[in-house]
């Protein structure tokens, strides 16, 4: 009975084809390491905002009058309302530490050189619109931060010329930042980025899945049809979508031998985000910050305005910078090279074992710069956070066109065919 | 499918012209999308002018009022302030207020249209913070210089008229809105001496 059903709909729409070619006959190289749980751990989480926000949309007011009222509604007077939000609230730092690790590995592994350098384009804009995601949702407790933070970053399209001025008006869609504009980022951030984020995920993993996973050896597993002896051929059955055209060399089924590891790094990332959520929801002041706890007001500025940690790298390069448009430029610029990394590095080998020292050097001073960004980011700007920033912000820079140079005629170490052991 | 008569001339413009309508059309149907955007008319008689009676205000306080949801400063100078002024030109960025962040009838050494009030947005031409009013201990920021305004923000400094100090983030002088007195003790936010509204 069940089976006839199945086959009923499989003649229609070829689910158990879909789930074959993507899951149980998908195959994935076999030497995946830590670094490639994030990818599942950002799609946790991403359910994870999906539906805590939904829920918090049932008791959410978005108004001038009351949007902070009704978050103190949440926490105090709905059942469980804390726990959601706090889920949410914990979730969204925990989407930046993930895509970051994410970020990284396939900065270490050349994950995003050719072919895959429309899979890293469709992650990039996975982290833009995640961080517009971000700017919104902040706005939305309405409290003294909310306001002055988005009060900031909005005043940076003011340093635009000539139009700069009625744009931040027509942003803001009032003289100042009111209830207007928190309607309009409320629409954003519950319905229009949502949206646009899922299907930038669905092209995400289509696009994956297309090129095939990288591995930390940067090696192909795809072997041109008929290349390979049928005895050193992968043993496990994988879709004809994959076997007519190669021949499949050191791979498993993602399902279920990677759906099983990746179930391990969800537990352990769970206990560590059940940790902060129950017993540091604030993060200490980074993931919520004090001012916030008092609604927003126009007339009063706090003392120190910093971003939320996940934004500190980007703000400190618009800080050190001393003039308001190159400072914006600059924020901007910062985004755009991560965009452009694929063509930044001309070299063909991808995993950072293989490549020259100087690569490893370098993307080590990236990762020192980009985290002191971060950190100098929440900091006051005192001239010597400033100096230090300056630094840290030719560092970052500077590995793009140090990548650049020497990727040209880099001395690499020999590649192996295959994946060892 | 090659082999079918088709006449490709005739296809390419129905093609195109389709093509052109079509886009015609999304421009279009884009205009409420971004029209709805701008501010309401609400919004807009929100920011209607404001009157703030001046006459009570002590000689160097500051009082606050609010226009458009931003604070206004305005302040009651002390001949002394007023004199110290001129002192300062080689220290600040844009002495001569030419950069267009004041009406033209406040385009002067003073910045105003009494010399005594001062009328300045509370607002850092930086990134929007209010700096605050030093009086008398200004000195603690500018060395010599007794009364300015210090943005907690980013550091940015002020002089009593609104004029930015040199190597500090804002690029420019603070906002001089719209405003005139109608009466002597008067002051009306958001309106010229001759009628005009435009942002300042």
């Amino acid at each position: 009975m069940f089976a006839n059903l199945m086959a009923w709909i499989e003649k229609r729409l070829p689910l158990m084809d879909a789930m074959n070619k993507h899951a149980a006959q998908y195959p994935a190289p076999k030497n995946f390491n830590f670094w490639y749980v994030f990818g599942i751990l950002a799609s946790v989480v991403l359910v994870n905002q999906l539906l805590t926000g939904i829920w918090l949309t049932m008791n959410y007011e978005p108004s001038n009058e009351g949007a902070f009222a009704s978050i103190e509604y949440i926490m105090r007077d709905v059942d469980y309302g804390w726990l959601l939000r706090y889920m949410h609230s914990t979730g969204a730092s925990a989407f930046f530490v993930v895509v970051y690790m994410h970020m990284f590995r396939g900065m270490m592994y050349g994950s995003y050189q050719k072919p895959r350098e429309l899979l890293w384009l469709f992650g990039m804009f996975i982290f833009l619109v995640l961080m517009a995601e971000a700017f919104m949702g902040y706005l939305l407790p309405w409290g003294n931060m909310s306001y002055w933070g988005a009060q900031v970053i909005i005043s940076l399209f003011g340093a635009i010329p000539i139009i700069g001025d009625d744009l931040t008006l027509w942003i803001r869609g009032d003289y100042v930042i009111s209830g207007a504009t928190l309607n309009r980022f409320f629409a954003l951030h519950v319905a229009a980025l949502p949206l646009v984020l899922v299907i930038l995920v669905f092209l995400h993993i289509l696009a994956l899945h297309e090129v095939g996973s990288n591995n930390p050896e940067g090696t192909d597993i795809k072997k041109p049809k008929g290349s390979v002896p049928l005895e050193e051929q992968s043993k496990f059955q994988f879709h004809e979508q994959y076997t007519k055209k190669y021949d499949i060399v050191d791979a498993i089924p993602f399902h279920p031998y990677y759906t099983v590891k990746d179930l391990v790094a969800i537990v352990i990332f769970l206990i560590i985000f059940c940790w902060v959520m129950f017993f540091a929801p604030e993060g200490g002041g980074y993931f919520m910050e004090a001012p916030n706890f008092e609604p927003a007001n126009g007339l009063k500025t706090p003392e120190h305005i910093a971003p939320v940690w996940y934004f500190g790298p980007f703000y400190t390069v618009l800080r050190v910078i001393p003039d308001k448009l190159l400072g914006a430029i600059g924020m901007f610029s910062a985004i755009i090279v991560l965009f452009l990394l694929p063509w930044f590095d001309r070299g063909t080998v991808k995993s950072i074992k293989y490549r020259c020292t100087a690569h490893t050097v370098n993307l080590m001073q990236f990762a020192i710069c980009f985290i002191a960004l971060g950190a100098l980011g929440t900091m006051p700007a005192t001239p010597i956070n400033n100096m230090i920033g300056t630094i840290a912000t030719f560092g970052y820079f500077g590995f793009f066109v140090a990548l650049w140079i020497y990727s040209k005629n880099e001395k690499t170490k020999p590649v192996p065919e295959r994946v060892s052991g | 499918m090659s082999n079918a008569p088709v006449n490709n001339g005739r296809r390419r413009f129905l093609t195109a012209a389709t093509s052109v309508v079509g886009g015609v059309g999304v421009v279009g149907l884009a205009v409420p999308f971004i029209g709805s955007w701008n501010p309401s008319a609400r919004a807009k008689a929100a920011g209607a002018p404001v009157e703030v009676n001046v006459s009570k205000i002590e000689p160097g306080q500051l009082i606050r009022a609010e226009w458009r949801g931003k604070p206004v400063y305005v302040v009651r100078r002390t001949e002394e302030v007023l004199a110290a002024l001129a002192a300062l030109d080689d220290q600040l960025k844009d002495p001569e207020s030419t950069e267009p962040q004041q009406p033209v009838y406040a385009t002067n050494a003073y910045r105003s249209i009494k010399p005594e009030f001062m009328v300045a947005l509370g607002v850092c031409t930086h990134l929007g913070c209010a700096p605050t009013y030093y009086k008398g201990n200004f000195e603690e920021q500018v060395e010599g210089v007794a009364d300015g305004f210090y943005c907690p923000c980013h550091g940015s400094k002020f002089d009593m008229a609104g004029r930015v100090f040199q190597s500090v983030p804002a690029p420019t002088n603070l906002v001089v809105p719209e405003h005139s007195f109608p009466s002597a003790g008067t002051l009306l936010i958001g309106v010229g001496p001759d009628a005009s509204t435009g942002d300042a």
